[in-house]
């Protein structure tokens, strides 16, 4: 953590809608900054993000979504030259603590992917291949139970009962999205990251992957990064708006949709900048 | 990028600019309806009174390509903040306009059936009062949507209150007639149906500031100052 990211950027005052009926926020933002070498991307991003709700990210390509989402599970540790300033913390614990468990942190912090990434492994080793390596089974049963609760809870297990042991990479899209959505469940987390998670998959697929979002809130704190305004609207309670890598306005998504109150909100989501 | 206020598609661009278009056009049809059947109730002009009465085919018509227009447009754009604003408050201002025409409409047809009556011009004084005053409270209401003007919307709110006072005054003075002489019932009661007509384009034209006043802010206009005022001179 250094503290040299708040001379350089002019100040610059995000507007916020507070939600009174929001539940309270185990995973918060606080001055968040990135930088890529030389390049900040993120310019001090504070926020909230409440559990047992979707939280959406919405912005032009580019204005920073999935650089600030990768923060949150500390992704960007991976990418060369990345440098993260600010503070995140998960019920109170700061998660780039230096004693924090990188490995144990992405058990709390799922991610789920743009493009269905399953292992060329089978639909079962892939829900499983997280819970073994977290040493979350202790036994056969305890994993096979774990395997089918996880499919279970993705809505996909009806579809995949039959071929558990043929490969996951032979499902069409959207049951492969479903079925990293599954493996990120597996191990147990209290949040689920979602980087744009149906923009490789029709809308019937999509549909589904919406539904089972919805269904899937009630036990975790979701993100979704989308760039379709509609579903960010259709599928959370709460809207942040980035552009040029600065949080410009974040509130309930009924009221970001009605009646935004920032005139770059509006002219985003209303289609008059791109 | 910020400052440009056109939509990057520029057929759903010219889609909104086509449905406030036909709002304005509407409201012109309406108000010009109202103008008109005033003017024939204080002139007996039965010829003027027919046309409005005919004329009024042209406003339903109206409301009704604006309700498709709206439903087109959020069936096939999604419309959102300002943009749904102003759709659905189309469909509400439409609505609004078409009763304001009806009203025209049988104050236009009532005013053709007291020829022959002879009647004393001070009966009218009221109602040509009255007319002038709502027709400006339509007037004022549609620059308010055009314009997305809360300041007009809050005044053309606030201003219904002297509708309401001008009604109960025109009734009180149409009942002494009536009690001066039973033979002015029957003119007196038609009167009074205008009266109540003129009336109630007055709460449409409210209801149209208040669409205005939501295009322009996102909020309702809680009209409760306005209540109180009226509640004061009811009684
Ligand atoms: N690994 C990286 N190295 C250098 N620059 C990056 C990297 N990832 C993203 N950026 C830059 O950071 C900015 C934000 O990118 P990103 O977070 O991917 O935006 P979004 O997800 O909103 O489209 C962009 O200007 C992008 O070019
Ligand atoms: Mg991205």
């Amino acid at each position: 953590m250094s503290a040299t990211e708040t001379q350089a950027s002019p100040v610059h005052q995000t507007v916020r809608t507070p939600d009174p009926n929001a539940h309270p926020a185990r995973l918060k933002a606080d001055a968040v900054s990135v930088f890529y070498g030389e390049k900040q991307a993120l310019f001090d991003v504070s926020i909230d993000l409440p559990e047992k709700s979707v939280s959406a990210f919405i912005g032009p390509s580019g204005c920073g979504k999935s650089t600030f989402l990768r923060c949150i599970n500390r992704m960007n540790d991976t990418i060369e030259g990345a440098r993260v300033a600010g503070k995140i913390t998960l019920d109170d614990h700061n998660l780039y603590d230096q004693s924090l468990d990188v490995v144990e942190l992405r058990a709390r912090i799922g991610m789920v992917f743009q493009k269905p990434n399953p292992f060329p492994k089978s639909i079962f080793e892939n829900v499983a291949y997280g819970p073994k390596i977290h040493g979350l089974a202790r036994s056969k049963a305890d994993l096979e139970e774990i395997v089918i609760t996880s499919l279970q809870k993705a809505g996909l297990f009806e579809e995949v009962k039959d071929r558990l042991h043929q490969p996951g990479t032979g499902l069409s899209g959207g049951q492969q999205q479903r079925l990293c959505i599954a493996r990120a469940i597996a191990v147990g987390p209290e949040v689920i990251l979602m980087d744009e998670p149906c923009s490789a998959l029709d809308p019937i697929a999509t549909a589904i992957i919406e539904e089972l979002i919805d269904e899937l809130r009630s036990n975790y704190t979701i993100i979704i990064v989308t760039h379709s305004m509609q579903q960010a609207a259709r599928v959370s309670q709460k809207t942040a708006f980035f552009h040029l890598g600065k949080l410009i306005e974040e509130g309930p998504t009924e009221e970001i949709f009605t009646n935004p109150r920032e005139k770059r909100t509006q002219d985003y989501i209303t289609g008059r900048i791109g | 990028m910020p400052g440009s206020n056109e939509h990057i598609v520029s057929s759903y661009e010219e889609e909104l600019t086509e449905l406030a278009r036909t709002i304005s056009e509407m409201g012109g049809l309406v108000e010009k309806a109202v103008a008109n059947a005033t003017e024939a109730l204080i002139r007996s002009d039965a010829e003027l009174a027919l046309t409005t009465v005919a004329d009024d085919k042209k406003i339903d018509a109206m409301q009704n390509q604006i309700d498709e227009m709206a439903v087109s447009i959020i069936a096939r754009r999604q419309p959102v903040a300002l943009d749904l604003r102003l759709v659905i408050a189309s469909i509400h201002v439409a609505n609004d306009l078409e009763r304001i025409g009806d009203m025209a409409k049988s104050t236009a047809r009532r005013s053709t059936q007291f020829e022959g009556i002879a009647m004393s011009v001070q009966f009218k004084n009221g109602l040509r009062h009255m007319g002038e005053l709502v027709q400006r409270q339509v007037r004022l209401a549609l620059d308010a949507f055009t314009g997305r003007d809360k300041d007009i919307a809050v005044e053309v709110v606030e201003r219904d209150t002297d509708v309401d006072a001008l009604y109960v005054s025109l009734f009180r003075e149409l009942l002494t007639y009536m009690m001066e002489d039973p033979r002015n019932i029957t003119m007196c009661t038609h009167l009074l149906f205008c009266g109540k007509n003129l009336e109630r384009v007055g709460d449409h034209a409210t209801n149209i500031a208040e669409q205005a006043y939501f295009l322009a802010t996102g909020k309702t206009l809680v009209a409760d100052i306005g209540d109180l005022k009226r509640e004061q001179i009811k009684s």
